[in-house]
């Protein structure tokens, strides 16, 4: 069972401004995914071990060799904003170490 | 209501650990092949990988993981046979995925130690893991009174930085160490470094950024068996700066306690000026970094001999090298320290395998040269010098041509670009005088005008030959052997 | 001239260029007057290459001119799910917070097929960021279903399927995570794959379940499709989890089809409620033809299959709410409102993303959050295991398993846009082999005698066997067509 509150707080973890209305509509929906998905857990799994890659390839390295990278203006292409030759951003509220 | 250092002791045991972020030397990115020279103009060393533009994908760069191998073996650590890479996830401008691609509860080493010499006596720093992650971009804060982001109104970012190889060390937690926690704090950052130099995997330079230290303390009350809440302290960019902040916290945290407060659990920033530290980010709600293992990289299985064909190339890393030359220079710990500190191990090792004696050696470079380094505010390193201009110089004594006050005079030149050794005492005609007859005539000479003191070494006053033998070497200007000199007129006189 | 230059296959098309019968810019027009006719109708393309692409085209018969060789699909037009990064086309990847960015690097499947001489026509409306099964979670509006325009064409590559069955090109690329390539290919009658996982790169692939993501093919026949497939796949170094393999013989595989001797295996879980009488009816026709021609068909269970679905709705969202946090505003894409940073990137996020995305964004988080990992997204990658196990065992009774890609024919616009679980329910059958990064495609079989709507077949095989499905995909397809006297998309009357 997931609350309004706790819907509200994971749309902050996940940086996502969501208005009343959507937390009103999206809320159930997410209880009631939730719970359907919840149901993974009738299953035994004792000792099965979980598989975060199907391929089964291990060690895929390249060399430290350089490659042709991107100008900056090519990196800067998509920038909302920009000032010598950096992104900018607004103001930053919590120092990040 | 303030404590001082030695009263904190009094009551309490410091506890202290150490994160530190190294920046490897490889040639390009951890996951991309974007140069990771350093100065560059912004935004010029990117790619789509490490810009995170949509889309892009990472691959690792195989000396990455042998560097860090490397690292661990050098810590004595446990090197896992499998493990993964795994997404730290959270939101800062200077991550352009917003996540960072770190290693969770599957380092690629751990388990470790590293020994530290301290006043001589041996501590064993535990070291919980090494592992590897991607470095940020920086950020320029503009706006502010102090460049920092309080007060900024909007921040510049460079992604130059983003990507390159970062290997983070943490200590396992180090008690016992008394009085002496920041010393042996600071020893350890140094040791670690010289290691880390040994290995050239780093350039290691903390006030380039390359070394990054985040010191952590905590103080149990002295008998109790319980560990206080720790605090962790950033910015702290220079050796002289961890041990400062790991006492600086030690006296706040015993201020707090005695008064009945309790520490927080929080990150501090240290100031350089003042060595204090202040209160950063509350860590009263750990950050859920939310970690799953990175879907977008296979798993890293370093193959047994790889890994023992790693071991076999390390060079000898500081320890063994301090036990060597401790032993076959008969030093105390003392001795050794100093000659470490004053970096001249290098230069010393170098001038015995170019001829000279190890006591010559030492002699000359912990003396005269030492001082002459200090005098202009270098490294020893740095004098414009040889080991073998040294060893000749010293050769030159042995051989009796120079005595050592001309060999400073001797060093004096070729420090000042004169030349050679040998070259210099050509140009300044500083060879000992070692023709007996011009010695001879000048004995004459100097007798001549002593004859008071003649007669009281032919007297039987050996000692008194010494005015004779001090107006000889003037006379000569220094280029007679006293030795020599005394010799002859001990023989005259008799 | 044009309209029948449309109604053929690539195959012709290529053979017809190389050979100098036709040009590559009159073939290339053709499908650009083709799509000036219908897509106001259809709404399959995003953006549409005009004029580059008739300059790409003009670079084909320039080569050919000069007597250089062709690739293998020489000026055939190609549409480009707006999920690969396309440089000077805008890839929006469906979604609103994207709107204009032109990428600054192309995916290395694109380049692939340039350098196989392909035209790119232009990119296709898909469901914002791949989640979806019918293009209505778009920020640009739905595309259409071709046989009739009041339904969905599935998804989350929907507008490809529906451009290819439109005959606006004749292939299309996707992506299928859950089924977004199998499942649309079925609700429009054509075939599409979803290669083995690896076997196509990511490189340049936005990023929706990095895990389950795979590159795949949509052609109107099966050879079609296996060239494809067979131009686009491959190793890529820039993606670290490609395989080091050659690439099944696809296209051998498609000129041979052939099922006599082949084992085959009915996945009895996928059956039952829920299920469309005219699909399963279908679907009983299409096991007795294959039985016909010599293949023995059983039933094999795999009992964990059931848990494939909510096993899927955990992995893929975990992994979808970490791919998606890039998008903040900062460095390209939507920014706006007012304040700090963290405020900004909030109302970028929130005016940017449309309601699947956010849900999705926080199911992930709400998984992958200390304290539930385990029981959420740790337990449900054990239940991938068992279901990687389950094929296992599946593939060691028979050559391939079959069963009905989607459950239903296409439904309504509208019909499940704001009921997620409904939704979800079309990828029922797909999903397992996403978790098990195996190969598996979809057939068209017919029309549901109900609705006169497609019904395709899924055709599953292990890993690195890409070749059986089109082995079985090439014999069915042609006893069928033989059966019909037409190919089915003649049928197809929306338009």
């Amino acid at each position: 069972m997931i609350t309004r509150d706790d819907v509200a707080h994971l749309a902050r973890l996940s940086r996502l401004a969501l208005s009343d209305e959507e937390l009103d509509h999206l809320a159930p929906q997410l209880d009631q995914i939730i719970s359907a998905v919840a149901q993974v857990q009738e299953v035994a799994a004792e000792g099965i071990p979980p598989t975060s890659h199907a391929t089964g390839l291990a060690n895929v390295f390249r060399d430290d060799e350089p490659r042709p990278c991107l100008t900056p203006e090519e990196a800067l292409s998509g920038a909302p904003a920009v000032e010598m030759q950096r992104f900018k951003v607004p103001r930053i509220l919590v120092e990040e170490g | 209501m303030t404590v001082t250092y030695d009263e904190a002791l009094t009551r309490y045991e410091p506890v202290f650990g150490l994160e530190t972020h190294v920046e490897l030397g490889t040639r390009t990115k951890m996951f991309c092949g974007c140069l990771t020279t350093f100065g560059g103009e912004p935004n010029s060393q990117v790619c789509p990988v490490c810009l995170g533009l949509p889309g892009s994908l990472p691959v690792v760069n195989r000396t990455s993981i042998e560097y860090t191998v490397k690292i661990g073996l050098a810590l004595n650590c446990s090197i896992a046979s499998w493990c993964r890479f795994a997404r730290k996830n959270y939101f800062y401008p200077d991550m352009p995925k917003n996540f960072q691609i770190s290693q969770y509860d599957e380092p690629l080493c751990t388990d470790g130690y590293l020994d530290v010499s301290v006043g001589g006596e041996i501590v064993r720093v535990g070291i919980e893991r090494v592992h590897l992650e991607e470095d940020t971009g920086k950020s320029l804060h503009v706006g502010g009174a102090t460049g920092r982001i309080h007060g900024a109104e909007y921040s510049l970012v460079d992604y130059n930085r983003a990507g390159i190889p970062l290997v983070e060390i943490v200590t396992k937690p180090v008690p016992g160490t008394g009085f002496l926690a920041p010393e042996v704090a600071r020893a350890y950052v140094t040791e670690l470094r010289d290691v880390l130099r040994s290995l050239d995997v780093s350039d290691v330079r903390m006030e380039e950024g390359s070394m990054r230290c985040d010191v952590n303390t905590s103080l149990s009350v002295l008998g109790s068996g319980v560990w206080g809440t720790r605090t962790e302290t950033k910015n702290v960019n220079s050796l002289r700066s961890v041990e400062r902040a790991v006492r600086t916290e030690i006296e706040r945290q015993a201020a707090v306690l005695d008064e009945g407060g309790r520490v927080i659990q929080e990150t501090r920033h240290f100031h350089e000026d003042t060595g204090a530290t202040t209160s950063g980010r509350s860590k009263e709600e750990a950050q859920d970094y939310r970690y799953f293992p990175e879907p977008d990289l296979v798993p890293v299985a370093p193959a047994a001999e790889w890994v023992e064909s790693i071991r076999a190339s390390l060079p000898e890393l500081p320890s063994a090298r301090r036990a060597r030359l401790i032993s076959s220079w008969a030093l105390t710990d003392l001795e050794f320290e100093s000659m470490r500190n004053a970096g001249a191990l290098d230069a010393v090792e170098a001038t015995i395998a170019a001829g000279a004696s190890s006591g010559d050696a030492r002699k000359w470079w912990m003396g005269e040269l030492a001082r002459r380094a200090n005098e202009a505010g270098v490294e020893m390193a740095s004098l414009p010098i040889t080991p073998a201009d040294v060893a000749r110089v010293s050769a030159l004594v042995s051989a009796g041509t120079l005595n050592d006050r001309l060999a400073r005079q001797v060093l004096d030149g070729v420090l000042a670009a004169e030349g050679t050794p040998d070259e210099v005492v050509a140009k300044r005609g500083l060879a000992v005088v070692s023709d007996d007859s011009a010695l001879l005539a000048a004995i004459d000479e100097a007798i001549a005008a002593n004859l008071d003191v003649a007669e009281k070494v032919r007297s039987g006053k050996v000692a008194a030959s010494g005015v004779i033998v001090g107006a000889v070497i003037k006379a000569t200007k220094g280029k007679a052997d006293a030795a020599r000199v005394r010799d002859l007129v001990l023989e005259r006189l008799s | 001239m044009g309209s029948e230059l449309v109604r053929k296959t690539a195959a012709e098309l290529a053979a017809a260029i190389t050979s100098g019968e036709v040009s590559a810019v009159e073939v290339t027009q053709a499908h650009l007057d083709r799509i000036t006719a219908v897509d106001d109708r259809v709404k399959a393309f995003l953006h549409v290459a005009g004029d580059d692409a008739l300059a790409q085209a003009r670079a084909v018969d320039g080569k050919r001119a000069r007597g250089e060789s062709l690739g293998s699909l020489a000026g055939v037009p190609v549409a480009v799910k707006d999920l690969y990064a396309t440089v000077g086309m805008p890839t929006t990847c469906g979604s609103k917070i994207l709107e204009g960015w032109v990428p600054p690097y192309e995916s290395t499947v694109t380049a692939r097929l340039r350098a196989a001489d392909a035209v790119l026509i232009g990119k296709t409306n898909m469901d914002e960021f791949a989640m979806g099964s019918s293009t209505e979670n778009s920020g640009y509006g739905p595309s259409r279903n071709p046989w009739d325009l009041a339904k969905v064409p599935g998804g989350s590559s929907g507008g490809s399927a529906a451009a290819v069955a439109a005959f606006e090109a004749p292939l299309a690329l996707g992506t299928d995570t859950g089924g977004s390539i199998r499942q649309p290919a079925a609700v429009c009658g054509i075939v599409g794959a979803k290669p083995t996982y690896g076997g196509s790169s990511r490189y340049g692939v936005v990023a929706f379940a990095s895990s389950l993501d795979t590159p795949g093919p949509f052609g109107r026949t099966v050879l079609d499709a296996a060239l494809l497939h067979q131009a686009m796949s491959g190793h890529d170094p820039m993606d670290a989890t490609s395989i080091d393999a050659a690439v099944p013989p696809v296209v051998e595989a498609a000129r041979h089809g052939d099922v006599a001797g082949m084992t085959i295996g009915i996945v009895t879980e996928f059956a039952g409620d829920g299920y469309q009488a005219g699909v399963m009816s279908r679907f009983a026709e299409a096991v007795e033809l294959l039985q016909a021609l010599g293949a023995k068909v059983t039933e094999v269970s795999c009992p964990h299959f059931k848990y494939a679905l909510p096993a899927y709705y955990l992995i893929a969202p975990s992994e979808v709410s970490s791919n998606l946090a890039r998008f903040d505003g900062m460095r390209y894409g939507l920014r706006t409102g007012h304040g700090s940073a963290e405020e900004i990137m909030a109302q970028s996020r929130a005016a940017g993303f449309g309601a699947e995305a956010k849900r999705r964004i926080m199911l992930g988080t709400y998984a992958l959050s200390s304290g539930y990992y385990d029981a959420y997204y740790g337990k449900a990658q054990q239940v991938r295991t068992l279901i990687i196990r389950d094929f296992e065992a599946a593939f060691e009774q028979v050559d391939v398993l079959i069963s009905p890609p989607t459950p239903t024919t296409a439904f309504d616009i509208g019909e499940r846009a704001d009921d997620p679980m409904a939704m979800y329910l079309a990828d029922l059958c797909t999903i397992p082999s996403n978790l098990a990064g195996n190969a598996a495609l979809s057939v068209p079989i017919g029309l549901a005698p109900e609705n006169g709507l497609p019904v395709g077949l899924q055709v599953m095989a292990p890993p690195l066997a890409d070749d059986r499905l089109y082995r079985v995909a090439a014999a069915v397809e042609k006893a069928f067509t033989d059966r019909w006297g037409h190919p089915l998309l003649d049928e197809a009357k929306g338009l």
